[in-house]
């Protein structure tokens, strides 16, 4: 690899935040028109360093090179002014406003002090026009699909003429047909000289396509090679720094009588279209149930089905052989359902909440004594569900938000256990945690099953359904396109299945 | 070194948790330094009893925006409440198929009155809940609807003399506004009875953990079987129960109930929750801190007119320390981020 080769250098990069060193003298080399893939626990720097690039973050000491000239990205304005673009993760579009609007906003195409709708409209149409989907410049990008945003967002970079452009996460809302044209333009892209710094969770996605992988992990390099010459098991790895055998061993479990059926469950959205679709499968006790596919296809949906946060449904639920009851989600909890919800911000947890508060949250009449809340026994129940979880805080009172990713999540599954559920539901539960909690997380599921309890966790990654589930459902727009059993199951047809009904309809393109 | 660092760090947020009762211990030594007649029991009893008025009506005001919400109609709820009380010592309830009127002991209107109050809070809950009204705009219609209804109970006149007539076994209702217990005003009594029932039943009761958890994230309340509807419909009842004894004190201590009363109530019962420290998106603060901001505002009024200060430079100041009050607010959000 040649020196010119390289667009930006970062030498020794240390950054220290109030205490904690988050990167340790991590050199990291952008190398012009490719993908240089950069990945590790949460945690182990990745983002710290992105936004170091980003020029939103200052290092504590080392240094950036530019075309090998020392460069300050004091702020984004200067890293914008260098040709260094960034696609966050969380959408920062508004939804209130165009898709071209979002993609100029604050550079809006004017003549003479007034914004030129038309111009605007006509280049985010060419920008929009590389990804070949369907995309009107004059819709409200509230109205779009989340998958269609993503893409916004991506041509909101795009239209600024970028020479770097870091992405994080980019695929994490993208259906096969939208990750192909992206994967498509971020080709051309390298094939015009744009470096991309790619970030992803998606070990086979990194392996597909980029140039060059970069491991870090506490906050250090671990690792770097050609994506040609490494595979999952490396990265997996060089990620946790152990055996990766350890986090995807699989061991048999006794499954029992039939806890849950579902039959001809079809659920219709309001414009008349099958969100769901006569979806039908039994769970036993003691079984862990993967729910497999793409963000879209229905997996949430199912989960609220069950849960009575959607009513409109049509089909039977029966647990124990007898139809759920009660339209409201506490009827179902009493029932012995409960739901660890995908995002746990949004939906899991009470954040000006303590812990013990948040874990008790949803049994308060456990812990009520007469009519009033029992201050040591919520002290107690809280203890021992921190301890059984491994939730590591300094003590129960601590406020929520103290808690890293994986605790957090650990706390919103304490407080359905709370529930003693017979059937638990996890609806992506590892998104966003890294992967040593990913592990622990998948333990705790196999001692919960291993209780008998029934669980069912849905999941976008081949890898996790591979790995933790006795038996895989595929579902793809709203339908069961394949049943596995474990031992049956492979990763090619879980991708041939997931993406069967997309084919079907005729726009499928992978 | 760290530990130096974050016993200092937890003293300094310690501070700003009490920083409404520090307010009111400066206020209270400025004004005792300033004017001799501020700290005699007379001038104190009296500014307790003008602070219960708004403490009662802020207890229930703090439920509400706990959970995220407002009500704007407890103004015209105290208005409505006094009339109907008003009404029924004066002239009593006319049965008109029947042809009689009908003449309640004041417990009988006492009850019915406070049931009014929480029908009212029953009607703001039903809009917001069932037809997902936003709490600004529902309480604001209700607003109205209360205050008509208060002035069409008398078609605008005031009902005079509500001590009642021997005769038909309505005396007695002046005890609530002017009567005492042991030396003490019995709407003090009533302001600490509500405040120490609704400290308690917020902090050591299910449904009050179910208030703070359902401001704190509705989402996640509702996915954790809490049920979001019934808690949002009884804080709107407890505000309109709180709104109405309000009002049954006022008419109690004037001996007459008009139609006003009670106007823009609702605003010095938002700003003693928010003086005392209570989120307005919901989720953080407490009753303790409202009681607290309720005796801000009363020391301050108080205060200001024993200096001699106009009544529309108390005007000026008490939007000031509002303003400061969510200033401050938002500088421990940040210093706990």
């Amino acid at each position: 690899m040649q020196a010119d080769d390289v667009v930006l250098r970062a030498e020794s990069i240390t950054k220290v935040f109030a205490g904690t060193v988050a990167l340790r003298g991590v050199d990291f080399n952008v190398y012009r028109g490719k993908v240089n893939a950069l990945i590790g626990e949460n945690g182990a720097g990745k983002s710290t360093l992105m936004k170091i690039l980003a020029g939103v973050e200052q290092a504590t000491s080392g240094r950036l090179l530019l075309d090998g000239a020392e460069a300050r990205l004091a702020n984004t304005r200067d890293a914008a002014q260098h040709g260094i673009g960034i696609i966050y993760q969380e959408l920062n579009l508004f939804p209130n406003l165009s898709v071209a609007e979002n993609i100029f906003v604050a550079r809006e195409l004017t003549t003479r002090g007034v914004i030129n709708e038309q111009a605007q409209q006509r280049r985010a149409a060419e920008i929009l026009a590389r990804f070949d989907q369907p995309i009107d410049p004059r819709a409200l990008v509230g109205d779009l699909r989340v998958g269609q945003r993503q893409l916004v967002e991506i041509a909101r970079a795009l239209a600024q003429n970028v020479r770097i452009l870091i992405m994080d996460e980019p695929t994490s809302a993208l259906s096969a047909a939208e990750v192909a044209a992206l994967f498509r333009v971020i080709r051309e892209l390298k094939a015009q000289g744009v470096a991309i710094i790619y970030i992803s969770h998606k070990l086979d996605e990194l392996l597909e396509i980029g140039d060059h992988v970069t491991v870090l992990r506490d906050g250090e390099l671990v690792a770097t090679a050609p994506a040609a010459d490494i595979n999952v098991n490396w990265i997996v790895e060089k990620m946790i720094g152990r055996d990766a055998q350890t986090f995807f061993h699989h061991d048999e479990h006794t499954r029992g009588a039939v806890l849950l059926e579902v039959t001809h469950l079809t659920l219709p959205n309001p414009r008349g279209e099958a969100l769901l679709k006569d979806i039908s499968f039994t769970l036993r006790a003691g079984e862990i149930l993967g729910i497999y596919g793409l963000m879209g296809a229905g997996r949430t949906e199912l989960f609220e089905c069950l849960m009575a946060l959607r009513t409109a449904y049509a089909g039977e639920i029966t647990l124990h052989g007898k139809p759920v009851s009660g339209d409201n989600v506490a009827d179902r909890i009493a029932q012995g359902l409960m739901l660890v919800p995908e995002d746990r911000q949004q939906q899991g947890l009470v954040q000006s909440l303590s812990v013990a508060r948040n874990i008790t949250l949803a049994n308060l009449p456990k812990i009520t004594w007469r009519f009033f809340l029992s201050q040591p026994d919520e002290a107690r129940e809280a203890q021992r569900l921190i301890g059984e979880l491994g939730i590591r805080t300094a003590n129960s009172q601590q406020p929520i938000t103290s808690l890293s990713g994986g605790n957090q999540q650990k706390v919103v599954v304490a407080k359905a256990l709370l529930t003693e559920p017979q059937v638990l539901l996890l609806d992506e539960p590892t998104r966003g945690i890294d992967v040593g909690a990913k592990a622990e997380m998948f333990e705790i599921m196999r001692r919960l099953a291993a209780r008998g309890i029934g669980v069912i966790f849905s999941s976008s990654e081949l890898l996790e359904a591979l790995a933790l589930a006795d038996r895989i459902l595929v579902l793809s727009k709203g339908k069961i396109t394949g049943e596995f059993e474990r031992a049956a199951a492979t990763e090619a047809s879980l991708v041939a299945a997931a993406g069967a009904a997309h084919n079907e309809q005729g726009n499928g393109r992978s | 070194m760290a530990e130096v660092d974050s016993s200092r760090r937890n003293l300094r947020e310690y501070l700003f948790r009490l920083r409404a009762l520090i307010a009111l211990a400066l206020l209270v030594v400025v004004f005792a330094s300033l004017s001799p007649a501020f700290l005699t029991t007379g001038n104190l009893l009296i500014l307790a009893k003008h602070v219960a008025i708004n403490a009662i009506l802020a207890t229930g005001m703090t439920y509400v925006i706990l959970t995220g919400g407002i009500d704007l109609s407890v103004g015209s709820v105290v208005g409505l409440a006094a009339m109907i009380a008003g009404g029924l010592i004066h002239q009593g309830l006319a049965l008109r198929p029947f042809g009689v009127v009908v003449y309640f002991n004041v417990g009988m209107v006492v009850l019915l009155t406070l049931l009014a109050g929480v029908i009212i809070g029953a009607m703001n809950g039903w809009l917001i809940t069932r037809f997902r009204v936003a709490p600004f705009i529902a309480t604001l219609g209700m607003m109205y609807v209360a205050r008509g209804m208060a002035l069409l109970r008398s078609n605008g006149a005031t009902f005079p003399n509500l001590t009642g007539d021997a005769e038909l076994g309505n005396t007695g209702f002046q005890t609530l506004g002017s009567g005492a217990f042991i030396g003490v005003p019995v709407p003090i009594w009533l302001m600490l009875l509500f405040g120490a029932a609704g400290v308690f039943i917020a902090n050591k009761t299910p449904f009050g953990r179910r208030v703070f958890a359902l401001g704190g994230n509705e989402r996640a309340a509702e996915l954790s079987g809490i049920r979001i509807n019934r808690v949002k419909l009884a804080v709107y009842m407890i505000s309109g129960f709180c709104a109405a004894m309000t009002g049954l004190i006022i008419a109690s201590q004037l001996l007459a109930a008009h139609p006003a009363t009670g106007e823009a109530f609702e605003l010095n019962a938002i700003a003693a929750v928010v003086l005392g420290g209570t989120s307005l998106s919901g989720g953080r603060g407490g009753i303790g801190g409202t009681l607290i901001g309720a005796f801000v505002i009363g020391v301050l009024s108080d205060g200001l007119v024993l200096l001699g200060v106009s009544e529309f430079w108390q005007i000026v100041i008490k939007g000031i320390v509002i303003i400061l009050a969510v200033v401050v607010d938002q500088l421990q959000q940040r210093l706990q981020r």
